[in-house]
């Protein structure tokens, strides 16, 4: 059969995004008509580059969420008809059109490119929201108390970050590694960390009114031990949380190269906030350290926190991308942006287009991203 | 200032041996040990002939002994010898670390004025047209990493267009092959010292001796080029200088991706083949690489910024 045209091939595309067209019409349609109401949400609409920023974000969001209406394959599955062919190639068993072409295994690349999204979108999120909660956790103390607590931990701080990424990934991400129990010890700590965290979150301010407290608590430790165990030591009685030991590997890694960063800026801002008129107030109340530090200095720290928040998603992106590129820690058949640019970039020489969907999906989500936190920043700072 | 800078460099030794320590005890874990005895006997051993084979080459010791006899011998210049290279390390590591101190030479020749140039421009007028097509410019190029913008600009510029070369051979190079991966590394990092330029420009138009220099009737580009310039550039030097270890693995990345034989690619052939005397020289370069240019760029602040009193 004849392989499809340039024109058939994007019209092919377009229309198999349409949940996500759809999603963005509802989503944005919407939120523009209320943006008065919506806070700093909604004044990211009277600015070009955060809509810009906010569309590409959303985008790949909800392909992420649809994925298998948008595909056309399965990811994993091997085509003979479409191998290292290039985009608009006809699969002659099911007479679908490979839209991007195959790569050198003959699997599809756009259905690739459409799950792939997914893991980055669960991934980079969640080690960035554990690296918060690690990094709030150990800079708050650090900015507010200061002295000896603060030198600690920012020589600590000082020390991962002085460590070259790639040098790091290439000694914590590799099978010898996982044969060792640093994986689970390290997961085993930045995954307290969130259960602490809104421990003592809700201790601090409710602990005068015991039955509300204890019923946050029970949530917090019900639920913090489950996650706990799925994730850790898989051994999740549900069975429904669970991750590979790679995976696990993967994630500890990029939670520890990415915490020492959000330590640094929680610091700072702590530093900055303790200065201020409310936290005296606060002091003279007789309030505990906790409940300023929690419920005082965080909530008026929320706005750069977010900006960098958007920022450090994008640069888990890439980080992870990185870890696909060298062929570190992630299964083969993983459907990962960054593998499946390192499987396809040796095919430049015969069909340059192949290698190029999910280099450009990459790039789409980290621009995105970096525009979204630059329209968030010039929105917050009109205040 | 000589009580500061002895100050940092305690710091920066402490730092060293922490890290160095921290590398040291990775590449020696116990599966990495037993591949490298199964790999130096032909595969063929049985579980305990690689424990005796371990505790013959004295692989057994306490790690902290162990480490400092390596600490030992690698201040002696003794780096030990390359499983994979079948060479000791000392012959194979200066060679390969040239080829990437002449592309890292030429990455930064291209970086630095040319994310300077677009800071000042972007700065000088906060606000205007320039400014705003400059800074998204510059967050599209922080938002691409090497290799997406490396396999972009081949598929563009080698095999659409044939201009460059898509392979850079270390030691033969030449504009047409050494251009791309210049152009994706310096891309890479230009936005960011762009940015860091701009924002510190942007602050110095806004303060008082700039609207002196504007009252007393100076010109725009007079103010730019005499009054400005100097106090806005002492910001992006600090920044300049810790782009370093970002080069480093952004030189791991574009020498994988443009196969460029230099310290980049014997890093990961290290890695690659478990070959533990060579990762450990690299590891050490590497981070000392980093603190470094740490300190260097401390000190320089403190020297250049004369708001700065040192104790």
């Amino acid at each position: 059969m004849e392989p499809l045209g340039f024109f058939e091939i994007w019209a092919g595309v377009i229309g198999r995004f349409w949940p996500v067209w759809l999603g963005l019409a509802i989503i944005m349609g919407g939120s523009a008509i209320f943006k008065r109401r919506l806070g700093l949400y909604g004044r990211l609409y009277d600015s070009n580059v955060g809509m810009i920023g906010l569309g590409l974000v959303l985008f790949w969001v909800l392909t992420a969420i649809f994925p298998d209406v948008i595909a056309t394959f399965d990811p994993i599955e091997q085509f003979a008809a479409i191998k290292r062919k290039p985009p608009g190639t006809i699969e002659t068993s099911t007479g679908v059109a490979a839209y991007f072409g195959g790569d050198n295994l003959g699997r599809d690349l756009f259905s690739r490119m459409v799950h792939g999204a997914q893991f980055v979108l669960t991934v980079a999120p969640a080690a960035t929201l554990v690296a918060y909660m690690v990094g709030i956790s150990l800079g708050l103390p650090a900015g507010y108390f200061g002295q000896r607590m603060d030198a600690v931990l920012t020589f600590i701080a000082n020390l991962v970050l002085a460590f070259p990424v790639i040098l790091l990934f290439y000694l914590l991400v590799t099978p010898g590694v996982r044969e060792t129990a640093i994986p689970n010890v390290m997961s085993g700590v930045f995954f307290a960390f969130p259960i602490i965290f809104f421990g003592v979150l809700f201790y601090s301010r409710y602990y005068a009114r015991p039955r509300l407290l204890a019923i946050q608590m029970a949530v917090t430790v019900i639920l913090g031990a489950w996650l706990y165990a799925g994730l850790v030591f898989d051994a999740d009685p549900l069975r429904i949380v669970s991750l590979e030991p790679n995976e696990l590997n993967i994630f500890a890694a990029v939670v520890f190269a990415s915490s020492p960063g959000v330590f640094r800026i929680v610091r700072g801002l702590a530093m900055d906030i303790k200065t201020r008129d409310y936290v005296a107030a606060a002091q003279t109340r007789g309030e505990s350290a906790w409940y300023i530090m929690l419920w005082e200095i965080l909530p008026n720290a929320r706005g750069p926190l977010i900006v960098d928040a958007c920022l450090r998603i994008g640069y888990t992106t890439i980080l992870l991308g990185t870890l696909g590129f060298f062929g570190l820690g992630l299964a083969p058949e993983s459907p990962d942006w960054g593998s499946m640019i390192n499987q396809t970039r040796g095919f430049i020489r015969i069909a340059p287009t192949i290698v190029l969907p999910q280099t450009i999906a990459l790039a789409m989500l980290v621009l995105g991203l970096n525009l979204l936190a630059d329209g968030l920043r010039e929105q917050s700072l009109k205040d | 200032m000589l009580a500061f800078i002895a100050r940092r460099m305690g710091v920066m030794l402490a730092t060293m041996l922490a890290l160095t320590f921290a590398v040291f005890t990775l590449v020696n874990l116990e599966p990495n040990l037993r591949k490298l005895a199964l790999e130096q006997n032909n595969n063929r051993m049985t579980s305990e002939a690689v424990d005796s084979w371990l505790e013959a080459k004295g692989y057994r010791r306490p790690l902290v002994v162990r480490y400092g006899e390596w600490l030992g011998n690698t201040l002696t210049g003794e780096l030990g010898h390359s499983t994979r290279f079948r060479k000791p390390v000392v012959d194979i590591l200066p060679e390969r670390l040239g080829y990437t101190g002449i592309l890292a030479f030429w990455v930064m020749a291209t970086m630095v004025p040319g994310a300077l140039i677009i800071g000042v421009l972007a700065g000088m007028r906060e606000g205007s047209k320039t400014d705003r097509s400059l800074s998204v410019l510059s967050i599209a190029t922080t938002a691409t990493p090497e290799y997406v913008s490396g396999i972009i600009f081949t598929v563009i510029f080698a095999s659409w267009l044939g201009l460059l070369k898509g392979v850079a051979t270390a030691g033969d190079i030449s504009f047409v092959n050494f251009t791309l991966p210049v152009m994706t590394m310096s891309l890479y990092g230009m936005g960011y010292i762009a940015r860091m330029t701009r924002a510190s420009m942007a602050e110095v138009m806004t303060s008082q001796y700039i609207r002196t220099a504007r009252l007393k009737g100076l010109s725009f580009g007079a103010i730019v080029v005499k009054h400005a310039l100097r106090n806005a550039l002492i910001a992006p030097f600090t920044v300049i200088m810790l782009q370093f270890p970002w080069l480093l693995t952004g030189v791991v990345i574009v020498e994988k991706l443009f196969n460029y034989k230099g310290f980049g690619w014997l890093l990961v052939e290290a890695a690659d083949n478990n070959d533990i005397d060579l990762l450990l020289a690299c590891s050490i370069v590497s981070v000392a690489v980093v603190i470094v240019t740490q300190l260097i760029s401390d000190i320089g602040y403190a020297y250049l910024n004369p708001r700065i009193r040192v104790r």
